[in-house]
């Protein structure tokens, strides 16, 4: 998540000190995400630093109120048309630590698949309840809220999608290796069914 | 039995059914401890093989536990007559078949009534009740079609909504999206949740998370036994934790 590029679209909107951003951006955001205000102020030192935005003094209260520049501007509408940059590859400790269970003797890999299929399933079983009693609201406001929702089910979905396959692959390498056990994951995937979801499926 | 809180509608105690005999013999459940309470979306989850059909066609009364106790509102179905069973099956009990099992001579709403006038209830209010399900499962327009008028999707939705009719205490469906499209399949978990909140016990065989997220609580089965159960937290504080990174 760019804070950077965050702040300064909430600064596009009008001029904002450091707590206001932060309380802001958690509105905007569906509150999913926190931002300690730490890095609010670092951040928007950088930014001054920069120049994409100035230091407008205090507003008698105590607060100092920042604004963006036309340079600022110009970023935030480079950050918006621009997709989202993909750390290649994504760090994904789900996958490092499967990658390494497999390779070690003496795990049990399918334990740990099953373990993390029942807490993904909880975690869906959470946002998909969330998401329901949202949608039943109907509140403008909740709009953020949804898509973010929608977000992390479709993410939470796709890694349950993932262990099935794993669960799938190796119990067809038991197979190869002589031992008589079913080509289908716990939840009745097959390899040749799964392995269209990922990108490198060796068929 | 013990009775706290809400009342369990389903209870299968140490419930195991093998088929066959001898070297032959299948064990498809093996001590199955399974209770499902008034107002409960229980999904089952487990690879092809490891039970679930069975479980659902016991606790419907479909069929009858090698051993142990099935409970339905706490009647016990191994006590029932074919008759009383039978009548117990069409009050309280809606079923939707992995293959639906609607007849084809018989339009949309004769299906849906179809267990109504069996059980003796006057043909139109039957009708009535059925236009009421289909409009729940959102096809009121579709109740003079017959099967082979309708596409794979739509058959479906008839045989849930057959399954709701007449306000059934216990729903239980087998892989009831099975061929659905994502925004259909989406409607049917809306309909039994629905059922669920309104004070029915649901139960749901389902190979998809995204399906069995709708549930209270998820079963794992894994040759003929529960090897995991997972229940929401269904606390928002929790949810925004995880979430944040
Ligand atoms: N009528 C039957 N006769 C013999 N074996 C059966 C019968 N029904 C199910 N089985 C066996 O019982 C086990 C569980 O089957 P089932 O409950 O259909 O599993 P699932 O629905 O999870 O795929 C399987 O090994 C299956 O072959
Ligand atoms: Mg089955």
């Amino acid at each position: 998540m760019s804070i950077r590029h965050s702040l300064l679209a909430l600064l596009q909107d009008q001029p904002r000190y450091g707590y206001q951003l932060r309380v802001e951006f958690e509105n905007r955001t569906g509150s999913t995400w926190s931002l300690n205000i730490g890095q609010v102020y670092t951040t928007l030192d950088r930014l001054e630093r920069d120049g994409l935005v100035s230091n407008d003094g205090s507003d008698g209260e105590g607060h100092v109120i920042y604004s963006i520049t036309a340079a600022g501007k110009a970023e935030v509408r480079n950050w918006f048309a621009a997709p989202v940059e993909r750390n290649n590859p994504p760090r994904n400790e789900l996958a490092i630590k499967l990658a390494l269970a497999v390779t070690l003797p003496g795990v049990d890999v399918q334990a740990i698949i099953q373990a993390q299929r029942v807490a993904s399933i909880r975690a869906l079983q959470d946002y998909t309840k969330a998401r329901r009693d949202t949608a039943a609201n109907q509140r403008a406001a909740d709009t953020a809220w949804l898509l973010v929702l929608d977000s992390l089910i479709f993410q939470t979905e796709a890694e349950v999608r993932w262990l099935d396959l794993c669960e799938a692959r190796m119990l067809q390498q038991a197979q190869t290796a002589g031992q008589a056990t079913p080509r289908k994951s716990s939840n009745g995937v097959t390899v040749e069914e799964a392995a269209p979801l990922i990108a490198d499926s060796r068929r | 039995m013990s009775v706290q809180g809400p009342h369990q509608v389903l209870e299968l105690a140490k419930v195991s059914r093998t088929f066959g005999e001898g070297a032959t013999a299948v064990a498809a459940l093996r001590e199955v401890d399974l209770s499902i309470r008034a107002g409960e979306f229980v999904a089952v989850m487990g690879p092809s093989g490891s039970g679930k059909s069975s479980l659902l066609a016991l606790a419907g009364g479909l069929d009858r536990p090698t051993s142990g106790g099935v409970f339905v509102e706490s009647t016990p179905l191994g006590g029932l007559g074919l008759n009383e069973l039978a009548r117990l099956r069409r009050r309280a009990v809606g079923y939707v078949f992995q293959d639906f099992n609607l007849v084809p001579t018989l339009t949309a709403a004769e299906n849906v009534a179809l267990p109504l006038e069996l059980d003796g209830t006057a043909a139109r209010k039957a009708q009535r009740q059925a236009i009421d399900a289909l409009r729940q499962v959102g096809i009121p327009e579709l109740a003079d079609r017959f099967m082979d008028q309708m596409s794979g999707g739509q058959q479906q939705r008839v045989a849930i909504a057959r399954a709701i009719v007449g306000n059934r205490r216990l729903i239980l469906t087998d892989e009831p999206t099975g061929a659905l499209d994502s925004t259909t399949g989406h409607g049917v978990m809306e309909v039994l949740r629905g059922r669920a909140d309104a004070g029915a016990a649901v139960m749901l065989v389902t190979h998809e998370a995204r399906h069995a997220a709708w549930a209270d609580r998820v079963v794992f089965l894994r040759d003929g036994r529960i090897v995991d159960q997972a229940a929401a937290m269904h606390d928002p504080a929790m949810l925004l934790t995880q979430a944040g990174h």
